[in-house]
């Protein structure tokens, strides 16, 4: 069986998992809808008094909240709730039932687990997108387009292999199980584009934790505040972030010991 | 004469509140993390409305960035003695029977998590501190109360704490009927941080959504505080305020004790 194959069980067991809670569901849809309407009001307030703001005007800060909400989305749905529980398996030592799997345990690792209910937030930022293209006009090419996607996709690779590496600290320090938590409040930081932040921090979000990559580039390249070309950085930059990733975790691997029967 | 109810349940905190203390010291590096947490929510939020400040004429809702810098480094105190970390851990206590012990002791759960809470306050407040320093030279906050709100402080703290931790616990006993509990978690989380002050000052939103804000519990567990503290509020406004907030500690306390009995009435567990 082909490791997509696998994903793809892995996330239809998931979505059977949690369909099962199906109050659950109905909030979140619910609660999602009302924490984007209370962000769009923020927004409202935000240019009660002004036209721009850091150079970004409103529309184009609706670009970067719908990219927030999609890539929230994508990460939530598998990435985020597979490395906490793989966090809590190295705490247990059960993480010995994945390692004895016959596929690469790092894949295994990053699709255990499945929230379906978090795809509502990648509807949200559909949505958001949408509008926002509306209201840009005709000022999106199919250059533009293109190269958005693939800023999106080297973004959320870039955030994968972040969330990754941290997790794997979890192998040195295995009394920090909620390591993630470090990544999740930088990622709150994507909501807004990282030029309305002061110095040291837009700093941090560069080139520390590189949240700008995944919301604030892709909608500059998608608005068209930055050339397309600008992309190929991105890809290299993330490609760099998965490589250091992979052999991070190669290494991490090799100190763990189990505590299973 | 202290009845033997209440001195059992100060004796339980006590030692409670030692074993937990050992035990988060072990666990500090996670601790520190959720700091991290703490501290860069509001320089988040401090970031973007200043920024909106210095394009809007120099102030949004009445703020300009040095008080905006005041009421966000504040609202970060507010938030980190006023916060419990039920939320966390309650649907597991109930989906894995992890509460059947709890249920044994002869006080009520709501006692241990209290403790526990008030032993990572200890172990995490100085660090809150060392952070504060460096944010006060980057930020430059403008915090200049009356003496009287000074004084009234303590009380609106306490009062915003038990009105806090009482709700938290009501939200996370939504457990006991739905098991998955974290959409109502997120949506609790949600009010709180656009109803409560914690993502803008109130007075930011337009007057409905203030309106709605007042009428629940959630600026009276944090906004209220820190516009108090801020020095911000009139008199008769800071009595109303304390008002409010005894209103909804009876409130929420009562709900409390009505929704603990049913719940444990559902509770089944095995094994544990």
């Amino acid at each position: 069986m082909s490791d997509v194959r696998l994903v793809w069980l892995f996330i239809r067991l998931g979505m059977l998992h949690e369909l099962a809670y199906g109050t659950n569901l109905v909030v979140q849809v619910v609660s999602s809808t009302l924490g984007l309407v209370a962000a769009l009001l923020l927004l409202l307030a935000m240019f009660a008094q002004t036209e721009t703001l850091a150079g970004w005007r409103a529309p184009e800060l609706l670009v970067v909240l719908g990219v927030f909400y999609l890539v929230t989305g994508l990460l939530g749905t598998l990435v985020r709730p597979s490395l906490q529980a793989f966090v809590d398996d190295v705490l247990r030592g059960t993480l010995d039932f994945t390692l004895t799997r016959p596929r690469d345990a790092q894949v295994l690792v990053s699709t255990k687990q499945v929230e379906v209910w978090q795809l509502v937030d990648v509807g949200l930022g559909l949505g958001l997108l949408g509008s926002a293209l509306v209201q840009l006009d005709g000022r999106v090419g199919p250059a533009q387009a293109v190269g958005f996607v693939v800023a999106l996709g080297a973004g959320i690779l870039t955030m994968y292999s972040c969330c990754m590496l941290l997790a794997t600290l979890a192998f040195w320090f295995v009394r920090m199980d909620n390591v993630l938590i470090v990544f999740l409040s930088f990622w709150e930081a994507g909501r807004w584009p990282v030029d309305m932040y002061p110095g040291w921090l837009r700093g941090t979000l560069t080139f520390i934790i590189p949240v700008a990559f995944a919301t604030t580039v892709p909608a500059q390249v998608l608005t068209g505040q930055v050339a397309v070309v600008a992309v190929l950085g991105t890809l290299a930059a993330a490609g760099v972030l998965l490589a250091v990733a992979r052999l991070v975790w190669l290494r991490g691997l090799r100190r763990y010991t189990g505590a299973s029967a | 004469m202290v009845p033997e109810s209440l001195r059992t349940a100060v004796a339980v905190v006590r030692a409670q509140f030692t074993v937990s203390l050992a035990v988060q010291f072990q666990y500090r590096a996670a601790q520190a993390i959720w700091l991290v947490f703490f501290v860069l929510q509001p320089v988040l939020y401090l970031s973007i409305w200043s920024t909106v400040a210095r394009s809007s004429g120099g102030q949004v809702g009445g703020y300009e960035p040095r008080a905006l810098a005041g009421y966000f480094l504040c609202s970060m105190w507010l938030i980190h003695l006023t916060f419990n970390g039920v939320l966390v851990f309650f649907e597991a206590r109930v989906r894995r029977g992890d509460f059947s012990p709890l249920l044994l002791r002869p006080v009520h759960p709501i006692v241990a998590d209290l403790a526990d809470n008030l032993a990572y306050k200890v172990l995490t407040l100085p660090l809150l501190g060392a952070a504060t320093v460096g944010l006060v030279i980057a930020f430059q906050p403008l915090v200049a109360p009356p003496a009287w709100a000074v004084a009234l402080v303590a009380p609106a703290l306490l009062l915003a704490f038990v009105v806090r931790f009482v709700t938290t616990w009501l939200v996370a006993l939504s457990a006991f009927w739905l098991v998955r509990t974290q959409a109502v978690i997120q949506a609790y989380l949600l009010l709180l941080l656009f109803l409560g002050g914690q993502a803008a000052p109130l007075s930011v939103l337009p007057g409905w959504a203030q309106a709605i804000a007042r009428a629940s519990p959630f600026p009276w567990m944090l906004a209220f505080p820190t516009e108090l503290l801020l020095g911000r509020l009139a008199p008769s406004e800071a009595a109303t305020g304390l008002g409010m907030q005894l209103l909804w500690a009876a409130a929420s306390l009562v709900l409390l004790r009505r929704c603990w009995r049913a719940a444990v009435r559902r509770y089944t567990a095995v094994g544990g």
